[in-house]
């Protein structure tokens, strides 16, 4: 093995049970990897010493035939979202800068007990409000992935950018991201990679900084749907400390992978051919659907009508849950403070140093909301169509297993492209948002490639807590498309 | 509200006539639990500043509010106590307000779907009279922390020991008239929760707050624009801030001013409100569904099981005393208006004469407690000593007259009736002999007045029984020396 960043999680556990190499030394591989990487902008904090510690415990561990956890020796990355004890968690943030917890989330600690190796905090849009990793207050994440013949830098998708951009570059073999509208399965789209955002409930949201706390939930990015498959294994299950997380058997992911999709029933919803849609996209999900047919799927139109409310219905309830979720960053106990003359000018110096434009959008839209007189008319409404879309998808579910989509309207787009619309930067979310508003698991699997060079990805959506049906047809579209492509330079 | 509250001597004179006062209150009750409503923290009175905050009242990223159901049975239980419709089914909501003392910038409250709905209260009011209150509501809702402007010449400090405390907001019917019934509702209020043991009540630890809404009338008039008076902290202070606040707004308005809704502070120094915020400046508090808790379900079950459990309450408890002990309403209301007093009263008159019992209580014990300012869980007689004592009349051990004076030293040195009594020789003498030999001594030495009382001069029977009395040391067994002596002067 030239390289062993290459591995995928899974080759990398057989290679640590086969003795083939230790866990320090593939942990040493990331971490060089990592320095040459440093361009890309992926980890605002990155934990060498931890990584190293952890991966000499691992190989103990295994020297002395010591139980051995689900990811022992797998270095991952972190989204820096996920409060990790001592180690400083910023959520892209200024106001957060410095904050170190002393405590660790609860998917965090479960990933740490089956013996995973943290490499780093990985980078974010502040707060996860983006979908391009460009409002981290910590800088841009930089896409390994180019155009054909030009150079210019694109994004790598977002929120959970740092992640899908670390996987993608073979500095992590798996990273965690947060997916509120869409922020797993559009970067891991954009970078060529697999990530899953589990249905609501599935995976405990304590210690994770609180965007939208009805659609946020945490999932795994990695560069295969068994290796998917396996981090959610373990990051999955009911946690007493997250009134919201379901109390429910987690089935063994990696084995329900048996890729047998003979039967299974797939719906195409005719909602999702979007005006503007490209023929590059159109043709790679028809292709996809062929895919799935070709190997025993029934391929059937439905229909899912309220898709069309789905962005503004989104855009009303994530910047109202965010705007009181974002209430705590004061001044007062922790983070930023900008001292002022009153109470009252202490928080607005450290909110308005603190937080940046993005962010400070988002709480503007969703306290005007909230506000007496607007509330109904906003709010009330936009929860009213919220139910309606999840509706669409129950009924839709009578009739098939799985559904496929676009993850994305587009491949990677450049810095400055979609600057100064955020409108048009919402659009981006336009095809994963109602999973987050329904609830529902969704995955993204990279598919093809478009023409000039960039991975296009193909996103399914399953039934509540069906997981197992989603990462197995997901498996299946994966197979057929047998997407090998590297980014330049990896 | 309609006429049939008012009553004339409630109303308040004013230059332009006669003026009717209507009131609401909101008391805020911290429920008896040993952790807050949504974290494991303890809560304890007068701890040392922020030893009793967890990272989630604290408001730390990433934190999350796990309902505490001790918090929930006993806001239900409340909800029994007051008679109130229970919701299966009721939702928190996050109520937004930026203060340094309330960490998540948010306090997690039940706005639209309460826990507990419509319920009663009855008041017990002066001369035996009864009158009902309606209870509007009962929700959940955390306490904020505390702000110490005291400590440093320019900073606040911020104690969050109270961060996330559970408390019971109980909402009243504006369907008081007068300040006297709005003690008596804090009152009654203060009494069932103590029965039920879901808050203890005390104004001064701040562990029952109130609010009260004032707004006045003409007699007939449609409701008068409301001030909301708040943290009143006493009974005491209610009644007085009802008073003045009354006052101010017949002044206000008779003077050809109207009434601004707004918040008004008391001021116990000055015994009188002052502004805080009108309307217009009053916070949107955005109040939206809490999305990291679920819409809190109960089981109707369970609160069928909860309502078998309750304890007698004092309505329930002064009916039986007054049907089954006999004691008159007065008495039997002094009795229960606290569970302690109700408590000592039945393990004292346990095996004894309920009436005879009852008014040792209320006229001697209470007014001894009431004279060295303790309480009946204080008392230096226990309920057993007192059954005792009462037990000694009963049997003509001793008189009810040579009872006071055990009782006396029983209050002074705690020791029990019967050592008193044979320590001192308080025996009554039920020996008709000896109860003789006194009688024809006294006649003897009084021969003038026997032939006066042969005479007719029977007022003169008083004076026997007293002499008697007096030479026996007051032993003698009234009702004995009544006969014999009768019989004797008869000749």
């Amino acid at each position: 093995m030239s390289d062993l960043t290459h591995l995928t999680i899974a080759a990398a556990l057989d290679g640590l049970a086969a003795k083939k190499f230790s866990a320090r030394e593939l942990t040493n591989a990331h971490i060089t990897k990592m320095g040459q990487a440093k361009g890309l902008n992926a980890y605002i904090t990155e934990t060498p010493d931890i990584a190293c510690a952890k991966a000499d415990a691992s190989d103990k561990r295994r020297a002395i035939g010591d139980k051995v956890g689900a990811l022992d020796g797998i270095p991952l990355g972190i989204k820096d979202l996920f409060c990790t004890e001592g180690v400083q968690t910023t959520a892209g943030s200024h106001i957060l800068e410095g904050f170190k917890p002393t405590y660790e989330s609860t998917v965090t600690t479960k990933l740490f007990d089956a013996g995973a190796v943290m490499l780093g905090k990985l980078n974010l849009d502040e707060f996860a409000m983006g979908s391009s990793n460009k409002t981290s207050y910590f800088g841009n994440v930089i896409n390994p992935w180019k155009r054909q013949g030009d150079n210019t830098d694109l994004v790598p998708g977002g929120s959970s950018g740092g992640s899908s951009a670390a996987v993608a570059a073979r500095i992590a073999m798996g990273a965690t991201g947060t997916d509120t509208g869409g922020s797993i399965r559009q970067p891991a789209a954009l970078t060529g990679t697999v990530g899953i955002k589990p249905t609501y409930g599935r995976c405990s949201r304590w210690g994770i900084v609180a965007f939208a706390s009805s659609l946020d939930q945490a999932g795994p990015i990695a560069r295969s749907v068994e290796d998917c498959a396996i981090m959610l294994g373990v990051m999955a299950g009911h946690d007493p400390k997250d009134s919201t997380s379901v109390e429910m058997a987690v089935p063994d992911f990696r084995k329900g992978l048996t890729g047998d999709i003979r039967g299974l029933r797939i719906g195409i919803p005719k909602e999702y051919r979007v005006d503007g849609m490209s023929q590059e996209i159109s043709d790679l999900w028809a292709k996809g659907a062929e895919w799935l047919k070709a190997q025993g799927a029934e391929i059937k139109e439905i229909s899912l009508p309220h898709t069309k409310y789905a962005l503004p219905t989104y855009y009303i309830i994530a910047p109202a849950e965010a705007s009181s979720n974002l209430a705590r960053y004061d001044g007062v106990r922790f983070g930023l403070r900008v001292p002022g003359n009153s109470l009252d000018e202490m928080y607005e110096l450290t909110r308005a140093a603190g937080f940046g434009k993005e962010v400070k959008r988002r709480i503007l839209i969703g306290t005007y909301v909230l506000s007496a007189g607007y509330y109904d008319a906003y709010y009330l409404q936009a929860q009213k169509i919220r139910a309606l879309i999840l509706k669409d998808f129950t009924d839709a579910f009578k009739d098939v297993d799985v559904i496929l989509t676009p993850s994305t309207p587009s491949a990677a787009f450049g810095f400055h492209e979609n600057e100064d619309d955020p409108v048009q930067m919402y659009l981006n979310d336009v095809f994963t948002v109602t999973v987050n508003l329904a609830g529902l698991p969704g995955i993204s699997v990279p598919a093809g490639l478009d023409s000039n060079g960039l991975p296009l990805g193909l996103q399914m959506i399953g039934r509540a807590f069906d997981e197992e049906t989603l990462l197995r047809s997901a498996q299946a579209l994966e197979k057929a498309a047998n997407f090998t492509a590297l980014p330049a330079g990896v | 509200m309609t006429d049939t509250l008012i009553n004339d001597k409630n109303l308040i004179d004013g230059r332009t006539g006669k003026w009717e006062v209507v009131l609401g209150l909101e008391v805020h009750a911290q429920v008896t639990s040993k952790s807050k409503l949504f974290s494991g923290a303890a809560t304890e009175f007068g701890a040392e500043p922020n030893t009793q905050v967890s990272l989630v009242d604290a408001g730390f990223p990433g934190m999350l509010p796990v309902i505490n159901e001790v918090c929930v049975e006993q806001a239900v239980k409340t909800g029994l106590g007051l008679k109130a419709q229970i919701n299966l089914i009721s939702v928190f909501d996050r109520k937004n307000y930026f203060y340094a003392d309330l960490p998540n910038g948010y306090q997690i409250s039940q706005f639209l779907q309460p826990i507990v709905g419509k319920g009663t209260i009855v008041l017990d009011l002066a001369e035996g009279e009864h009158r009902e209150v309606g209870i509007t509501r009962l929700h959940l809702e955390q306490d904020a922390g505390k702000s110490l402007h005291d400590q440093h010449p320019s900073k606040t400090y911020v104690d969050l020991n109270r961060a996330g405390v559970a408390l019971m907001e109980i909402v009243s019917e504006p369907d008081m008239r007068s300040s006297e019934e709005a003690a008596a509702y804090l009152k009654k209020l203060r009494s069932i929760l103590r029965y039920l043991g879901t808050c203890d009540g005390n104004m001064d630890e701040g562990s029952m707050r109130c609010d009260v809404n004032v707004s006045v009338r003409k007699v007939g008039d449609p409701l008068g624009t409301r001030c909301e008076i708040k943290n009143v902290n006493s009974i005491r202070y209610v009644a007085a801030a009802i008073e003045h606040e009354a006052r101010r707004q017949i002044e206000v308005i008779e003077e050809g001013g109207s009434i601004r809704q707004e918040t008004r502070l008391w001021d116990p120094g000055k015994g009188m409100t002052r502004a805080m915020r009108s309307k217009e400046q009053a916070h949107d508090y955005r109040y939206f569904p809490d999305p990291d808790l679920l819409p809190l379900k109960l089981d109707a079950a369970w609160v069928e099981s909860l309502k078998a459990g309750l304890p007698e309450l004092p309505d329930a408890k002064r009916a039986r005393f007054v049907k089954d002990l006999g004691l008159s309403d007065y008495d039997a209301g002094v009795l229960v208006s606290e569970k302690e007093s109700a408590d000592f009263y039945e393990l004292a008159a346990k095996g004894h004469d309920a009436k005879l019992t009852a008014n040792w209580l209320t006229s001697e014990l209470f007014g001894r407690l009431n004279a060295v300012g303790k309480s009946i869980t204080e008392s230096p007689v226990s309920a057993q000593a007192l059954g005792e004592l009462v037990g000694l009349i009963e049997d003509n051990t001793i008189s009810g007259r040579i009872a006071k004076d055990v009782f006396t030293e029983m209050f002074e040195t705690s020791k029990s009736a019967a050592a008193i009594v044979d320590e001192k020789g308080l025996r009554q003498v039920l020996d008709t002999g000896a109860i003789d030999v006194e009688i024809d001594k006294i006649m003897a030495a009084n021969a003038d007045k026997v032939a006066e009382y042969r005479s007719g001069k029977d007022k003169l029977f008083g004076f026997f029984v007293g002499q008697v009395m007096r030479a026996m040391g007051g032993k003698a067994n009234p009702a004995m020396l009544n006969e014999r002596l009768k019989a004797k002067l008869a000749g």
